[in-house]
């Protein structure tokens, strides 16, 4: 993230243009990692070009916009609905998305009644293939320790005041089960497209850390 | 191992820090370091379960101060070193040993889109396991304090929960990550209250759902 010891990550610090046009002292790690990777090439252990595919499918390819299509298609079609809740990875693969960090996945429904926040007290385990890698956030301590302690100190954090009357129920990602949240489709969104209904859906509502909100000019 | 990374419940790691249009990576470098760990990870050297135990090896200070993919640079050095793939020497010196023979990298770019969908699936439903519980029976998790890896976290220890979904037959990690072998046991998923968890002060409404494999609980 920062780099350390240097007065320009200081300055710069959370300014991520990946563009730079000036220099740049290298953070420790950054060394280390470029050193190893020379190595591993070296050896025969890596091929350069897998890697930089790897780091083009999550960068480019893999990401939330997955969870989007798939939250979309469930509000718009109640039989794909109950397929998801009933076999999340076979109706996930429908839409073509599974893999790595997304095998074993459990799709839990948010209601008037119920609300479903993800976390991973452990680890860091999220699903890959549907809502690419996680935020800096959702890997952080903060997030981590407080979530199943303090679930709605939490989403207050995120902006999100849940009545009492709603029961919060947080899913501790423990084991290889991964756990996607199927947000409330938002009021005033009867006549939009499927298309146009995945463009409301956030990362952080298929987490659970926030409602989806009704479209600009949608009714309330 | 009762670890820093064991984190459910603590109160005073500070307030959650998001940032806006969030980057998948923020350096180059871990990018990289996402690439290479998935690209080591094909010589099937090491499970998923030992690699997660190889971040909780790392002492509570350095795991606190270190980024999310500094923390994965300094287990992959220990696990490839370990794994003997590469000598510590080539490590501080950057170059293959003198005489090594060069090596047939497992994982080719051309690979990598198809290796996303094979890789790391860990339900084993054909090996031998019997379940010990059913949907709607109440458990209590077992005071376990294992030195190793283990998935059953801290605050779940000890209290009682209900059954709410089998998951099926999967690897277990406590034997996994110490290549002690897969020996699979039925998954659940527990519910338990926030008042179980956290005492009266809780809301009555809310719960947290775990999911644990059988011998982390017993009949309640």
């Amino acid at each position: 993230m920062a780099v350390p010891n240097s007065k320009h990550a200081q300055e710069h610090d959370h300014d991520h243009d990946h563009d730079h046009d000036h220099q740049v002292v290298p953070s420790d790690p950054a060394l280390r990692t470029k050193a190893l990777e020379s190595l591993l090439v070296e050896k025969g252990l890596v091929d350069r070009a897998a890697l930089d595919e790897l780091v083009d499918a999550y960068e480019n390819k893999i990401g939330p916009r997955n969870g989007a299509r798939v939250v979309a298609r469930a509000w718009v079609d109640s039989a794909y609905r109950e397929r998801l809740l009933n076999n999340a990875p076979a109706a996930i693969a429908e839409l073509g998305y599974g893999g790595a960090q997304g095998e074993h996945m459990v799709v839990v429904e948010n209601s008037p009644k119920v609300h479903n926040l993800v976390v991973c007290t452990l680890c860091s385990c999220y699903p890959w293939p549907i809502l690419g890698l996680p935020p800096v956030w959702y890997k952080s301590a903060p997030y981590r320790s407080r979530a199943v302690i303090d679930p709605r100190g939490v989403l207050r954090e995120f902006g999100l005041a849940l009545p009492e009357d709603v029961e919060v129920r947080v899913s501790d990602s423990t084991a290889e089960v991964r756990y996607l949240v199927l947000p409330e489709r938002p009021a005033g969104t009867e006549k939009m497209t499927e298309e146009e209904l995945a463009a409301l859906v956030t990362r952080d509502a298929m987490i659970g850390v926030a409602k989806i909100a009704p479209p600009p000019g949608g009714e309330a | 191992m009762n670890g820093i990374h064991d984190m459910g419940g603590m109160q005073d790691m500070g307030p959650i820090q998001r940032e806006k249009n969030e980057p998948v990576f923020h350096e180059v470098w871990e990018g990289r370091m996402f690439a290479i760990n998935r690209a080591i990870g094909a010589w099937g050297k090491w499970s998923l379960d030992a690699s997660r135990h190889g971040i909780e090896l790392l002492p509570p200070a350095d795991y606190l101060r270190m980024s999310y993919y500094e923390r994965w640079l300094t287990r992959n050095v220990e696990l490839l070193v370990k794994s003997g793939l590469v000598t510590r020497e080539e490590i501080e010196t950057g170059k293959p040993a003198p005489g090594s023979q060069k090596a047939t990298p497992p994982l080719t770019a051309a690979a990598v889109p198809a290796m996303a969908g094979r890789r790391g699936n860990f339900m084993r439903p054909e090996a031998e396991a019997k379940a010990r519980f059913e949907v709607g029976q109440h458990v209590r998790a077992r005071n376990i304090n294992p030195v190793g890896h283990t998935r059953l976290p801290r605050y779940a220890r000890g209290k009682k929960g209900t059954i709410v979904r089998h998951h099926g037959i999967f690897v277990f990690p406590d034997t996994n990550a110490h290549f002690l072998g897969e020996q699979p046991q039925h998954l659940y998923s527990v519910s338990f209250t926030a008042r179980e968890l956290w005492g009266d002060e809780a809301s009555s409404r809310d719960s947290v759902y775990i999911d644990m494999w059988d011998s982390y609980l017993d009949h309640a």
